[in-house]
């Protein structure tokens, strides 16, 4: 598998990255050689090997269903770029 | 040409647990906003999810109570996608091995049962809330939902009309009021329902190209969104014109659903399992220890109330509906037995069925209540049923007693004894009584004799009004026989 370069800029566009031609064409040849890595690592058989979640053999901690966060919000929004009546303002986004 | 309408639903479940599913805030609902949105749930860097214990018990038992697959590792995956109440830029959900798989449903439409097939059921993040009004242009976000654990139900594309849709939502609402792990309330957004809707011709094996109505919050939006859509998507389709994947919003002032975005240039989502997250296993005791608390299922005591009472599927159907209900009208049992009635024990629950479905649900709507606040306590009930069984009280002298008991004027004894409401069983004074009624109509008696049936029924009525209601009918009408010659 190859990326188009049409590939690169629908990537950067999901990605919300503005890239430019030059760049474009350097992240194609960057990725395009990251999936010939994975193309690689694909080609050894693994028949009947459960795949590896972690280097050792854990799962996921589980914490106790209790409240333990108090209310912080001045604090929070004292970094915040705009508020107003508690809530965070955002430029208008429309659907 | 004849057309089926094929409709699959998505419902988000809010569990109901104390706090977020990878947050130690709290999720309780109406707080000032972004009170209850903490450092992980606004997304500050180095912030790490830990898994709520509470969050994957009740997607446990919810896969216990509709007989699933639990994937004893199952894993979550980042949803990315951007959107100001999304301040990750990704939503942690589950994608390839969610927790719950290949489960089932039994629906109840009139007096018939169907299965619908539970595709998957995995766990997931909220998002916040945003507020497109009125900020001087500006949208305003509350993050205190951002995080609320929610179970997202599939199921696969088994119904067939918006009937069914509604009683297969309403069933699952059921179950998950049921079994504790959601509180039900469609107005705060706690069970939310999108429906894939797409029609074919009769017969028709293909499935037809399908539109999402998004977010529907009751029961009557989503049997009238799931109506429209398909009355319009065949309208399309016989004027010659191709259906489109879509997502669409139900208008509830207009009764109509509207493209909210077309899929084509569909979200890529780009999944992939989170790093920050271990897969989860599911250990077997834990889950057996989970199975032994489940209580007695509504399709369980269905199928119970059929075999061992006697009653209708659509009688089991409608006192399983909610686990006060049937807590309520069990708990009217339990006080009848052992069972007085001469039909044995279906008789008094048949009879125990009538008043609950009937009476009790009626002056229960009539002033909004839910049963658990009824007037009438399962005991007082079972008091009046008592009394119609052993025939002190007739079906009218019933509904007055019934009156009273919910006015609180005291137990059925205590207000038939008041108001002197007995049944009349001395049969020598019913018969003065005929005797009287005979002598002072002898138009009637003439009329009757001449043939009218309609003079007999005139000459109960006038015996039922001198006994102002207590005499048995049956007995009214066998003496009046019996005087008049047969």
């Amino acid at each position: 598998m190859s990326l188009t370069l049409e590939d690169i800029r629908r990537i950067a566009h999901l990605a919300r990255i503005r890239i430019d031609a030059d760049e474009a064409a350097r992240y194609q040849s960057q990725l395009n050689e990251i999936f010939h890595l994975i193309e690689q690592m694909q080609a050894v058989d693994t028949a009947g090997i459960e795949p590896m979640a972690h280097a050792r053999d854990v799962y996921q901690r589980l914490r106790e269903d209790v409240v333990t966060e108090t209310n912080r919000r001045e604090a929070f929004q004292a970094v915040a770029p705009q508020v107003e009546d508690g809530l965070y303002l955002v430029p208008k986004v429309i659907e | 040409m004849q057309w089926e309408t094929v409709i699959g639903l998505e419902v988000h479940v809010q569990l109901t647990t104390a706090a977020k599913i990878f947050s130690g805030a709290s999720t309780a609902f109406g707080a000032a906003p972004n009170t209850q949105a903490c450092a992980v749930d606004l997304a500050l860097p180095g912030v790490l999810p830990v898994l709520n214990k509470g969050a994957v018990e009740r997607a446990i038992r919810f896969g216990l109570a509709i007989g699933a697959r639990l994937n004893r590792i199952n894993v979550f995956a980042r949803k990315n996608y951007f959107y100001p109440d999304l301040p990750k830029g990704y939503q942690i959900s589950q994608y390839e091995l969610p927790i719950v798989e290949a489960g089932s449903l039994p629906i109840q439409v009139g007096e018939q049962t169907k299965t619908i097939r539970i595709t998957r059921a995995h766990l997931e993040e909220d998002a916040g809330k945003s507020l497109h009004e009125d900020f001087h242009g500006m949208t305003g976000i509350d993050l205190n939902r951002a995080g609320t654990p929610l179970l997202e139900i599939v199921s696969e594309p088994d119904m067939r009309s918006a009937q069914e849709a509604v009683a297969y939502a309403r069933a699952l609402h059921t179950l998950v009021t049921w079994i504790g792990i959601c509180d039900g309330n469609m107005q705060e957004g706690s069970f939310r329902v999108d429906a894939n809707v797409s029609v074919r011709p009769k017969g028709s094996e293909a499935f037809g190209t399908r539109r999402e109505i998004k977010n529907l919050n009751s029961f009557r939006f989503l049997e009238q969104a799931i109506e429209y859509e398909a009355r319009w998507q065949i309208g399309e389709l016989e004027d010659g014109r191709a259906i489109h994947q879509a997502t669409v919003l139900f208008d509830p002032d207009t009764g109509e659903t509207r493209m909210m975005r077309s899929k084509e240039e569909a979200h890529d989502y780009r999944y992939f399992p989170d790093p920050d997250l271990l897969p989860v296993k599911l250990d077997e005791d834990w889950i057996e220890a989970i199975r032994a608390e489940l209580p007695e299922l509504p399709q369980q005591k269905q199928a119970r109330y059929q075999a061992e009472l006697a009653l209708s599927a659509y009688d089991a159907a409608t006192l399983t509906a909610s686990r006060a209900t049937a807590e309520y009208f069990e708990a009217v049992l339990a006080a009848l037995s052992p069972s007085p009635s001469p039909e044995g024990r279906g008789g008094a629950a048949k009879l125990a069925a009538n008043w609950v479905m009937g009476d009790l649900a009626a002056a229960l709507n009539r002033e909004g209540l839910d049963i658990a606040q009824s007037r009438i306590t399962p005991g007082r009930l079972a008091g009046l049923l008592r009394r119609i069984d052993d025939g002190t009280l007739s079906s009218k002298l019933a509904k007055e007693v019934f009156a009273a008991l919910w006015a609180g004027e005291g137990d059925a004894d205590t207000i038939i004894a008041a108001r002197g409401l007995k049944q009349m069983s001395d049969a020598g004074e019913l018969e003065r009584i005929v005797d009287e009624v005979l002598a002072a109509n002898p138009k009637s008696v003439e009329e009757y004799r001449a043939g009218k049936d309609k003079a007999f029924n005139a000459l109960v009525g006038q015996v039922m009004k001198a006994t102002r209601g207590r005499a048995n009918p049956q007995q009214v009408n066998a003496l009046l026989k019996q005087r008049l010659g047969g």
